[in-house]
């Protein structure tokens, strides 16, 4: 038998991008759908993603944003060092924690941090930053094959699916596939205005990946941006595929394929 | 998690155990140096040899090891690194493994080294990153502390790294009262875009009271020292020793700071000195505790982007 399943990296309040990518999923007649986490940052009206997310069965771990919302913590530990970085993560970390509803705080709160799920004979650990950190940048030019391993022997698990930094990329390693899947949330630094969500198939024991681009109004939701006076820095990130902030934690090749 | 099981007197000491050894540093070129700049913590100079050169043999023994040990990082400091005739081959080999960091003062750079490492760069899938420190933003502010013509050979350098693909991160140490930092900032990076770096990396960091800086300014008193007590809830990953370890040619040290403390070198065994848990008695320490993260790539505070 073969069983695809999608995976969801960083909502970030995108609600458009995100029913973009449900309907590109059910489209190819998958009916199980992750996110691992952040579900609010960057974007307008972080409470459009709850009723999206629960009308199509969403299963979601917790982010490290998901943490300091639901429990109302005073940043959203993203983990950015630079003062710049942090300025513009706290405009939208005090926006989102003033535009998040109660009863959605309360569900980021009890959302697991990790999670096992089985496919056909293949185990898939879902974290959000690394299977040790909540917060954790696995970005792909930094994390040494040896370094990922001995993650999979920790947590009896064939595949590991992360997300965190905004960026996908794949590995296959000797004992498993490591996938960092990407974010709905924002363009991911490409010049392009689309985002990504992962499919995995699994085919017995085997699994593959897809990256799957998603086009979404994008105008609009710049267009909401603005009227919820969100930075001018995020709007053109949505408007040209570049990021403009929290570049401070990228390393020499992520950032010096970006434009700024 | 810091044990408490250490005591001197009836007082428990403030120590640091490594949780996972994320970082792996090289003393790569001892203590020599072809600056002696003031404010170098660890005196370094063209005739200090307390600490001597690695071998590419010896770090490719280090970096086999390092693997066993899941290590995430490797860097490179001195001295001047570039001073090691192996210095190029060391980073070649060192982006088969993982991503490296090289600390260089940017005045010894040679172009076909340059393009060697572009090359390496290019074929690994790790990232290659380049630090240079230069402590002020023109010869007036920088020469002082680093050398006559520094400045100049400093810019040219980075401007060689520049011109080869790489966002060198700039590191200045804070020689300047800290109110000073967003003046400090815009200076350096009006002069870096001059010097044709578009987006400039920067780190500002925090002056160590230890080594040549004593003479600078001044050393720590005996009270500017970590407690336990500090430590309650105190988040210990912002130590470098929590997650670090330095190979110098005596063998394995705490960390990249404390290198001439007699009690920093754990053993000459990697996997037994990232066992040994440290205690965090140092005036050095207490910066670290104050700054955080000091040692890391990603910048720290005030950074090229600020307004
Ligand atoms: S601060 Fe760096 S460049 Fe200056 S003497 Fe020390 S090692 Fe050399
Ligand atoms: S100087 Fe800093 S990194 Fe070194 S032992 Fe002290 S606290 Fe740890």
């Amino acid at each position: 038998m073969t069983t695809q399943i999608a995976l969801f990296g960083g909502v970030y309040s995108n609600y458009l991008a995100l029913e973009a990518a449900i309907t590109d999923a059910r489209a190819r007649g998958i009916s199980d759908l992750y996110c691992l986490g952040d579900l609010g940052a960057f974007g307008p009206f972080p409470d459009r993603v709850f009723p999206i997310l629960q009308r199509h069965n969403v299963q979601c771990i917790q982010g490290n944003y998901d943490d300091s919302i639901g429990n109302d913590l005073d940043n959203c530990q993203c983990g950015y060092t630079a003062e710049r970085d942090n300025y513009y993560a706290n405009i939208s970390y005090l926006y989102t924690q003033q535009h998040t509803s109660a009863d959605n705080k309360a569900f980021l709160r009890q959302l697991p941090r990790t999670r096992i799920i089985q496919v056909e004979q293949t185990q898939i650990l879902l974290c959000h930053g690394s299977p040790r950190k909540l917060n954790e940048f696995l970005w792909e030019s930094t994390s040494p094959d040896h370094f990922l391993e001995p993650f999979f022997s920790q947590h009896a698990v064939d595949v590991i699916a992360v997300t965190h930094t905004g960026i996908k990329w794949q590995r296959q390693l000797p004992s498993g596939l490591f996938v960092n899947v990407g974010v709905l949330g924002r363009p991911e630094n490409d010049g392009t205005t689309n985002v990504w969500y992962t499919i995995l198939e699994m085919s017995g024991s085997k699994t593959s990946v897809e990256f799957v681009p998603v086009e979404y109004d994008y105008q609009q939701l710049a267009q909401d941006m603005q009227n919820e006076q969100l930075p001018s820095e995020f709007i053109d990130t949505i408007n040209t595929g570049w990021w403009t902030t929290c570049l401070e934690v990228l390393p020499q090749k992520e950032r010096i394929s970006g434009k700024h | 998690m810091p044990h408490s099981n250490n005591s001197v007197m009836g007082t428990t000491l403030p120590t640091i155990s490594l949780s996972h050894l994320d970082e792996l540093w090289f003393q790569v070129s001892g203590t020599l140096c072809n600056l002696t700049c003031n404010h170098c913590f660890i005196s370094c100079s063209p005739t200090n040899n307390n600490f001597g050169f690695l071998s590419l043999a010896a770090v490719h023994a280090s970096l086999q090891q390092s693997v066993t040990l899941g290590v995430k990082g490797y860097y490179f400091t001195g001295g001047e690194p570039f001073l090691n005739p192996e210095m190029t081959a060391i980073l070649i080999a060192t982006l088969k493994y993982g991503p490296a960091t090289v600390l260089t003062n940017a005045t010894v750079l040679k172009q076909d080294w340059i393009d060697a490492l572009v090359a390496a760069s290019r074929a690994s899938r790790y990232s290659l990153e380049f630090r240079v420190s230069i402590d002020g933003f023109d010869a007036a502010t920088n020469d002082p502390i680093r050398g006559a013509g520094t400045f100049a050979r400093a810019r040219a350098g980075v401007q060689q790294l520049v011109k080869a693909g790489f966002l060198p991160i700039i590191t200045a140490t804070r020689t300047w009262p800290q109110g000073n930092d967003r003046t400090v900032l815009a200076n350096f990076i009006k002069t870096l875009k001059e010097a044709g770096y578009d987006r400039p990396r920067i780190k500002l960091l925090p002056a160590l009271q230890i080594g040549a800086e004593i003479q600078r300014s001044r050393g720590y008193t005996d009270a500017q020292r970590v407690t336990s007590e500090m430590l309650d809830g105190f988040d210990n990953s912002q130590f470098v020793c929590e997650h670090a370890r330095i190979v110098t040619d005596r063998g394995v040290h705490v960390c990249p700071i404390l290198i001439e403390e007699p009690d920093s070198l754990l053993g000459t065994d990697l996997q037994q000195a990232t066992q040994a848990d440290y205690a965090i008695t140092h005036g050095a320490c207490l910066t670290c505790y104050q700054y955080g993260a000091i040692c890391s790539n990603s910048s720290l505070g005030l950074t090229s982007g600020d307004s």
